[in-house]
């Protein structure tokens, strides 16, 4: 039996702020360990500020911000095994980078190009999925058909705190609880869904708290803290992996950039808030507890930022230079034996772009 | 005659119904401060209150079963689903509750709730958020479901539908919000279950729903340059349908086209299509032919999006068909 606990309400840290709060260290992290994650969060970041900058040339389409939202990604896949499975919302799109997929290959996604189509069984990264939480009940079932088969991996499913308000994310960490399926329940709370607060979207004085209903432990996690997210993300998986079920990790953020490129947030935002939250944003925030231990030389910094940078150029590059997508593509994937009568549709499109 | 774009159609009739009657509210998604996430229910959170105009959770089951309980209890709710394709997550409460009620209550429970919604391609959004679903609701006895294509249209369906007893749902066209059209100085409801005839011809009809409309009406111009005279209909109301002015079209013009941006295979044409060759059979000189979408997802990449859904040169080359004018 699961034994049902109150959910942490105390936000989990473990970087400090160089002042009062004292830094913390993780226990098992080395330094070529922290400096992996570091060049994690810089791989996030600038992929996220290249992305904005490419759609405003208007080389990939809308395209969903998710700066000061790297720690909590960094954070949560340094905690899993590459056997482990993650299962990303559209804010999570570039996930696959950590798993060695080519920037290419995420911003060809971005740019609607069938190269952006990647096979998930090659990295564990599930497809993105836009819907609002529908993806939840797919790595329940993940993670309860590893458990059945005696396979030691599990699954990890990053989703919103809007999130938590869809039926699919409630009967889906219903599911996991009942059959102790090995999942860890990210939600990603960065207090907005699109132009609605988080307290328009709950009364619960915590996410975390919601883990409570379901019998399995809410842990609450300063978000922007990577160390802390590996932390909690570490536990949660060694509980998945001994058989004890799932775990609900709230991350609490700020969205400090729009929705998505195609939001004007001056309607419903405190931009004064914006500004301040942009203050303490996730990549300083570590890259300041680097230096405070005597981790992070400035040389080494710049070189993780320029490899960074390098990679973007190389992956918009080769994005770009893919040919046009066939047409025949377009009924291929459709069915997995496409009837024959679909023959005739593609014979006439062909005709109609004068290629048949 | 003031000109209103659609976008402001829509919201004109909600502010209408609002100022009338205090059991016209609506809710929905991001409706409030930010106005929806096409622009809708812009200004509406100032005029009316947050009463009035509720942002709710991402919730589209409790979104519009909440709206049931209201219209259960003699409100008149307008719930607005922020994509079409998210109407999957509240089918239950639209098919299996809203629907039936009335029918399971002997006719003593009603339920005059109106589910606005908007979808369709042309901005190349993917698979997920851009599908034309009307289909599957006009199959579902107990709704009414209406598809407005222009702004006068869209002002005076959304207003009747407000005020119609039975739930309503109310399709509108994404990329057809920024369109402008003289509308009445004061707002005239369109009784249901009415097409309008956009234009009058001899040689071909052409029932159009939603973006085809205006795909039809461009080319039944083209056509006119080649000597075929096309009649445009618009059917407004998808259930319940106005056979009988569709049928009275063909039966003068002898030709058929149905246009729709939603999959051909098993759609609305061919239930038009069906209705028109049983009542009008020995009028009809050509077969009926159909427009609509390829039978595959949408995809996301603007190039190929434009190769499964339907354009004007698709109308186009099937009224020629049912004239015999081209090869194929
Ligand atoms: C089922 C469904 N309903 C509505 C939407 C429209 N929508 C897209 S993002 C979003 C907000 C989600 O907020 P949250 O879960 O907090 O995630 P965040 O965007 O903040 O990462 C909404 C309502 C959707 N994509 N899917
Ligand atoms: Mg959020």
């Amino acid at each position: 039996m699961a034994q049902v606990v109150p959910a942490e309400h105390e936000l989990r840290r473990v970087i400090g702020d160089g002042e009062s709060i004292p830094d913390r260290e993780v226990e098992g992290l080395g330094e070529a360990d922290l400096l992996e994650l570091h060049r994690s969060l810089v791989l996030l970041r600038t992929y996220d500020e290249r992305s904005l900058v490419y759609h405003r040339q208007g080389r990939i389409g809308t395209y969903a911000i998710f700066w000061n939202h790297e720690a909590m990604q960094a954070g949560a896949v340094h905690a899993l095994d590459d056997e482990d499975w993650i299962f990303p919302s559209y804010r999570e799109s570039a996930i696959g980078l950590l798993r060695g997929m080519p920037a290419s290959t995420v911003l060809s996604w971005w740019r609607g190009h069938p190269a952006g189509w990647w096979n998930p069984a090659d990295y564990n990264v599930a497809s993105i999925c836009v819907p609002i939480a529908t993806h939840v009940p797919h790595a329940a079932g993940l993670a309860w058909g590893k458990k059945l088969r005696g396979e030691s991996a599990c699954a990890l499913v990053f989703f919103g705190d809007g999130a938590t308000s869809e039926g699919s994310f409630h009967e889906g960490a219903n599911f996991a609880a009942v059959t102790d399926a090995p999942l860890v329940l990210l939600c990603n709370n960065n207090q907005w869904a699109i132009s609605t607060p988080l307290e328009a979207q709950t009364r619960a004085e915590t996410l975390a708290d919601k883990a409570v209903g379901y019998g399995m432990p809410g842990v609450r996690v300063d978000g922007a803290d990577v160390l802390a997210v590996y932390e909690a993300t570490r536990e949660a998986v060694a509980r998945a992996r001994t058989g004890e079920g799932p775990t609900f990790v709230e991350a609490v953020t700020y969205r400090a950039a729009p929705h998505a490129t195609a939001d004007d947030p001056r309607a419903y935002i405190d931009l004064e808030r914006v500004e301040e939250e942009r203050k303490r944003e996730c990549v300083g925030r570590y890259e300041a507890y680097l230096e405070r231990l005597g981790v992070l030389e400035p040389e080494h910094a710049e070189a993780v930022r320029s490899e960074a940078r390098e990679l973007m150029r190389r992956g918009i590059a080769q994005a770009e230079a893919e040919p046009p997508p066939d047409s025949e593509l377009l009924f291929a994937h459709a069915f997995v034996d496409p009837p024959a009568s679909f023959g005739s549709d593609l014979d006439e499109l062909r005709r109609i772009l004068g290629d048949g | 005659m003031p000109e209103l774009s659609y976008r402001e159609a829509v919201r004109d009739a909600l502010a209408t119904a609002m100022r009338r009657d205090d059991e016209v509210f609506v809710m929905g998604e991001d409706i409030a401060e930010m106005g929806g996430s096409m622009g809708v229910t812009q200004g509406m959170l100032d005029e009316f209150g947050p009463e009035r105009v509720r942002n709710t959770p991402i919730s589209e089951m409790a979104l519009v079963g909440a709206g049931i309980g209201a219209a259960m209890q003699g409100m008149r709710p307008v719930v607005e689903v922020m994509y079409e394709d998210f109407l999957t997550l509240a089918c239950e409460q639209i098919v299996n509750q809203a629907a039936k009620h009335r029918y399971m209550s002997g006719g003593q429970v009603k339920v005059p709730l109106t589910v606005r919604t908007q979808g369709g391609a042309g901005w190349s959004p993917g698979a997920q958020h851009a599908q034309q679903l009307e289909a599957w609701f006009v199959h579902v006895p107990g709704l009414k479901v209406v598809f407005a294509s222009t702004p006068a249209d869209v002002r005076g369906l959304l207003y009747t539908s407000i005020y119609d007893d039975n739930p309503v749902v109310f399709f509108e066209h994404r990329t057809l919000y920024g369109i402008k059209e003289e509308v009445p100085d004061e707002l005239e409801p369109i009784e249901l279950g009415k097409a309008r005839v956009h234009r009058e011809g001899e040689d071909v009809t052409v029932v159009a729903t939603g973006r085809l409309v205006h795909e039809a009406l461009r080319a039944a111009e083209e056509a006119e340059g080649e000597g075929v005279s096309v009649e445009v209909v618009d059917p407004r109301t998808l259930q319940p349908l106005d056979e009988e002015t569709l049928v009275a079209s063909v039966k003068k013009t002898n030709r058929c086209v149905v246009a729709h941006e939603a999959v051909t295979r098993m759609g609305f044409g061919a239930e038009v299509a069906a209705v028109l060759q049983h009542q009008a059979f020995d009028w009809l000189d050509a077969p009926i032919e159909r427009v609509g979408a390829r039978f595959t997802p949408l995809p996301f990449a603007p190039v190929m999006e434009e190769w499964v859904v339907p354009h004007a040169a698709d109308v186009l080359e099937a009224i020629r068909r049912t004239v015999g004018r081209n090869g194929h």
